[in-house]
């Protein structure tokens, strides 16, 4: 079972909301998806996102992917270490591997809870 | 889905299976990155098992070929195998095949593309159709296909044959046994290295592919997914059908005239000749290699000084060379190797400069 803290995307991100900030990541799922990542490109501290629109975008040996965003809001910290340690991803997507921290203003409709989110990922999607 | 003959061994392996061509193929079983290096420097083995695999026989069969395909059928000796295209009447780019004659030379075997073997069987069979004795016939389902790859090939592979490797040339091809079982093995390959490629009958496939691996593992032979494949072969310059070639592209502008002989009458020669007189198509093939963080993927445009000359058709990271490399068309102004270009992601400009292809050589190879 995956954090239950959290919750998650169909395209398999996950954010964690704590007041009005949120901060967002990619599954364990998508890590395995994608293998051999490569490059990793996230916004600037100060962009804004849209719920449900791409963030940022990740590529592995093989082919390059968007990330989409789980809420709307202000970009407030990015994980620069990040990018040049793609390998935390691998060893952990819930927490050294966060991406952004987001003031929200507003959230996806499609946001999962855990479960829904195992059900998603058992249906092979 | 079709699955071949080794789809339950590579499961056993770990493998991830993917959609290709309308087969379940291994894209991989351990990083992309690690296999192409595995092939480079020990050995490889590849389940081909999704390659079209044709014979071709019949009093005829040299003529129709002479008329299906773009290299001289006639000029090829007994047990040597040429590389060739299919075209269309434009000289439009159908297939690029491998055409071997049988070693007994009583008839001919074509290995082609797995995604254009519906459509090159159809061609093959209306071109066979205007003779009076060509024969064709499917052997993709009766015979299985493996290729091992690398350095170490032919001192595993000796092992396990009674045929004499060391006197086979490249692309030449024999009969003999494997493992008992009878086969033909070629030394052919589409990684760069030197390497066999074995066709056996498809019930004794998987004892071949066990065979292998156990045989090969104190070398260092692991099994090789399609993803390492396709780094290995845009590393050595081959092009892949969809990418480099495609019924847009013909062979001239892609570079690939050496497989077209102007000795015979084959479907597309007149296009291809009014091509030429006409000074190309303005076009070329190019190899590029860049830098830059971003890997070049196709698709991507090129462009020269801020003004678009082409686009990417096959992207990789190269692990044998450390840098990226791909393949793009480009105005033949911008084709000469040392001009400065530009790929676009997302209209944000990566520096790339054109090399000449290939990316990569074999040590030794001439």
């Amino acid at each position: 079972m995956r954090p239950n803290d959290r919750k998650y995307l169909k395209s398999h991100e996950w954010c964690k909301i704590d007041g009005d900030v949120a901060t967002l990541g990619i599954t364990d799922f998508a890590v395995s998806q994608l293998s051999d990542l490569v490059f990793l490109d996230l916004p600037n501290k100060g962009s804004s996102v849209s719920a449900d629109t791409s963030f940022g975008s990740i590529e592995s040996v093989k082919a390059v992917s968007d990330i989409y965003s789980p809420v709307s809001g202000e970009v407030i910290e990015v994980n620069k270490a990040l990018p040049d340690n793609l390998d935390w991803l691998s060893t952990d997507p819930f927490g050294q591997a966060w991406m952004l921290k987001v003031k929200v203003t507003g959230k996806s409709a499609g946001l999962m809870d855990a479960a829904a989110y195992e059900q998603n990922c058992a249906d092979g999607h | 889905m079709r699955e071949t003959a080794l789809k339950s061994a590579h499961v056993a392996l770990g493998a991830r299976l993917v959609p290709f061509a309308g087969w379940n193929m291994p894209v991989q079983y351990g990083p992309i990155l690690d296999e192409a290096r595995t092939v480079r420097t020990k050995a490889g083995l590849f389940d081909l098992g999704h390659m079209g695999r044709v014979r071709i026989r019949g009093r005829d069969a040299e003529a129709m070929l002479q008329r299906l395909q773009t290299n001289d059928v006639s000029q090829i000796q007994p047990g040597r195998i040429r590389y060739a295209m299919i075209l269309d009447e434009q000289g439009r780019t159908q297939d690029d095949i491998l055409v071997y004659r049988n070693p007994g030379n009583d008839g001919f075997f074509l290995v082609i593309n797995a995604g254009n073997a519906e459509r090159d069987l159809g061609i093959i069979r209306a071109c066979a159709a205007g003779f009076a004795d060509a024969i064709v016939e499917d052997q993709t389902d009766a015979l299985g296909m493996i290729a091992i790859q690398g350095p170490l090939s032919e001192t595993i592979t000796q092992r396990l044959t009674d045929a004499n490797l060391a006197a086979l040339k490249y692309y030449a091809w024999t009969r003999g046994t494997f493992c008992g079982v009878p086969m033909e093995i070629s030394r052919t390959g589409y990684t760069g290295e030197d390497g066999f490629e074995v066709y056996v009958p498809a019930a004794h496939t998987a004892r071949v592919w066990n065979e292998f691996l156990a045989c090969g593992k104190p070398d260092g032979l692991q099994p090789i997914g399609l993803g390492a494949r396709d780094t290995l072969r845009l590393e050595a310059g081959m092009p892949l059908y969809g990418h480099e070639i495609d019924e847009g592209t013909n062979p001239l502008e892609a570079g690939l005239d050496w497989g077209v002989k102007f000795t015979h009458d084959f479907v597309g020669r007149a296009a291809l000749e009014r091509i030429q007189a006409a000074g190309g198509t303005g076009r070329r093939l190019v190899g590029l290699r860049s830098d830059s963080k971003r890997v070049p993927r196709q698709g991507y445009p090129v462009a020269a000084g801020g003004t678009i000359t082409g686009e990417i058709r096959s992207g990789a990271i190269s692990p044998t060379l450390s840098t990226h490399i791909a393949t793009a068309y480009v105005r033949t102004e911008h084709s000469a190797p040392g001009t400065a270009l530009e790929f676009l992601i997302k209209d944000k400009p990566e520096p790339a400069v054109v090399v000449p292809l290939p990316f990569y050589k074999r040590p030794g190879k001439a």
